[in-house]
């Protein structure tokens, strides 16, 4: 079990309202990402359910129990840290069996647990080194494997990729969600990479400013942003928003198209660019546009587009998924 | 990792201070293994001539000698003991966020910038003293026989001077120490369940290790020297009970004139320092290696 409920929290640093007011309603089960850009409170609110800050005002609930007070041990949650934060002295046997010696658990049992995880996470052969003898991906696994043995209610994780590389990070993306299928068990996790959030998630969480912008599933997200900061922060290359004459024909303040939903032609199109930066990666072509009357727009190519610096390209905005936000930065409903 | 060129140059540059300081640690060692082998006291200058063994022979002789070794080893020990475990409880403290926290620190460290003889004395006058000083102020408080500290504990007096001066280098590195603890780690460690006390033993002890043994390694070269504070306090008495091998050195070699004997003790407290070093290599050394 591991539905957590958040009712009007609130976090105060001194003066700075880290976070005004947050309601959020997450089921068990349920794998939830918060996403957001640096110093959008999503770590805060991460660390807020932890317990390992105060709340400033409100409530969080965890299984129906009120824990708003209660010490991050008591909260049956366990957490994945950025820098993996395993204890240096120790193996990663004892790593592992920490939370469980701190539980007084019988040392049968942890040593069954302990290899059950291992086993798991690919971790058997290198029980008995320590941390600064394993690389970056052996060592996040030993820090998932502390947090699975405890077997919580819920899994916290901080950033957790953000320190592997690039290869790395995709097969960890992997394990990760092959994990949640495997334990079924409600994951929280940060990130402030939008492709971990889209590929990983049941429900997104975007923050701004420690203010909920929308919360929905990744296509949600993708198809109806509720205003224009989702619609701008969800989906790579960034929305075309566009203001001006064009807008305002379409009835909007702010008109926005995803790059890939603009038509490239050499012949002929609604508007006519001249590519600044071409970006050539095989299965797609991102185009990077000085269009006139609009100014910079990104249009992508699927497959090979033969267009270099200087060329004059043609784009036609496909207009079926044309975004409208009025003049508050709200999406105009349909 | 360096070229040729850099290596030999880097050689180069450094030869001028090595040069200097062989000459300066090789040529007082020579001297003093020279004189340890002659028959020189400055009552008779005249008459220096060679002796054998005989100095060594003297000094080991000397009704204090086991004693002021027993001494030197008490003093290290219960000065490192005092200023581990009592720097470490410090360091915890103010490594807590309080009003003041930078006047807190400066306090906390002065002490080692009193010099030696002027700490000793105020210590003596000031605070141990049995008819004027604050412990007898204390005791008297209580209606308690104020304590001689200097003629019923003479060596744990000293112990506890010496201790105080120590104890801000030790609380000093073992701060720094503390404060370089990962957040994340002490953050881990309470998710897994660990209160304070287990955070303590299975946390933060293993990571102030090499803190420690820097302390350790670093107080002991002092200690294993310490005079000053005999001097204005016990010197070295009652009897021999607060003399250690420094003080019985200056006792034969100024006070007895006898500068072979002082010499040949000298050796002896270089082979014992040696003796304590290559101990605490093996003991404490490997936690340095981490």
């Amino acid at each position: 079990m591991g539905s957590i409920t958040l009712k009007n929290v609130q976090k105060h640093f001194g003066e700075a309202k880290v976070i005004p007011s947050v309601d959020l309603e997450i089921k068990d089960g349920e794998f939830v990402v918060f996403v957001g850009p640096s110093g959008s409170g999503k770590s805060t609110l991460l660390r807020l359910i932890a317990g390992l800050e105060d709340l400033t005002g409100g409530t969080i609930t965890i299984d129906g129990k009120d824990v708003t007070d209660a010490a991050p041990a008591a909260r049956g949650l366990a957490m994945v840290f950025q820098s993996y934060a395993l204890y240096p002295h120790m193996t990663v046997r004892k790593n592992i069996a920490f939370p469980l010696k701190m539980a007084k658990m019988e040392q049968a049992a942890i040593d069954k647990k302990v290899e059950a995880a291992a086993n798991v996470l690919n971790l058997t052969d290198y029980l008995e080194r320590r941390p600064s003898q394993l690389s970056g991906g052996q060592r996040q696994r030993v820090a998932i494997g502390r947090a699975i043995v405890r077997e919580p209610s819920a899994f916290l994780f901080d950033e957790p990729l953000s320190n592997l590389d690039a290869a790395l990070r995709g097969t960890m993306r992997l394990e990760i969600s092959d994990l949640h299928n495997q334990l079924k068990t409600t994951m929280i996790y940060v990130t402030h990479d939008q492709i971990e959030a889209m590929t990983m998630a049941d429900k997104i969480v975007v923050l701004n400013r420690g203010n909920i912008e929308q919360v929905g599933s990744p296509m949600e997200l993708y198809l109806t942003p509720r205003n224009l900061f989702v619609a701008g922060f969800i989906g790579s290359p960034r929305m075309n928003l566009l203001t001006g004459d064009y807008a305002k024909a379409k009835g909007a303040t702010t008109a926005g198209i995803r790059p890939e939903h603009l038509t490239l032609s050499k012949e002929s199109g609604t508007w006519k660019g001249r590519v600044t930066v071409a970006e050539h990666l095989g299965a797609d072509t991102f185009l990077h546009l000085d269009v006139e009357g609009i100014g910079q727009m990104t249009a992508r190519a699927s497959g090979e587009f033969g267009a270099h610096h200087g060329d004059t390209v043609y784009l036609t905005p496909d207009e079926t998924r044309l975004h409208r936000f009025d003049d508050k930065g709200l999406a105009i409903k349909a | 990792m360096a070229t040729q060129n850099t290596r030999t140059l880097a050689r180069l540059m450094m030869a001028p201070s090595v040069v200097v300081l062989l000459i300066w640690m090789a040529v007082p060692l020579a001297m003093t293994l020279y004189y340890s082998f002659q028959n020189y006291n400055l009552l008779t200058p005249q008459n220096v001539s060679f002796a054998g063994f005989f100095n060594y022979q003297y000094f080991y002789t000397d009704p204090a000698f086991f004693q002021s070794i027993w001494n030197t080893l008490l003093l290290v020990l219960g000065v490192l003991a005092i200023t581990v475990i009592g720097g470490t409880a410090i360091a915890l403290l103010i490594d807590q966020p309080i009003f003041g926290q930078g006047i807190v620190r400066i306090l906390v460290i002065s002490p080692f910038f009193v010099m030696p003889p002027v700490a000793a004395l105020i210590w003596k006058n000031m605070i141990m003293h049995p008819g004027y000083g604050v412990f007898a102020d204390i005791a008297k408080f209580f209606g308690v026989q104020p304590i001689d500290w200097f003629a019923q504990y003479p060596l744990f007096s000293v112990i506890i001077i010496v201790a105080w001066q120590w104890l801000p280098f030790a609380t000093l590195i073992l701060l720094t120490a503390l404060q370089s603890l990962d957040s994340e780690q002490r953050e881990a460690a309470e998710m897994d369940g660990a209160n304070f006390f287990n955070r303590f033993i299975y946390l933060t002890i293993p990571h102030l290790s090499r803190a420690v043994t820097v302390v350790i390694l670093i107080q002991t070269i002092f200690l294993l020297g310490i005079y000053a504070e005999i001097l204005v306090t016990t010197n070295g008495g009652p009897g021999y009970a607060s003399t250690n091998l420094t003080f019985l050195i200056y006792r034969t070699a100024r006070l007895g004139y006898d500068v072979g004997g002082g010499a040949a003790g000298g050796i002896i407290a270089v082979v014992l320092a040696n003796i304590v070093a290559i101990f605490l290599m093996r003991a404490v050394g490997k936690n340095l290696d981490k």
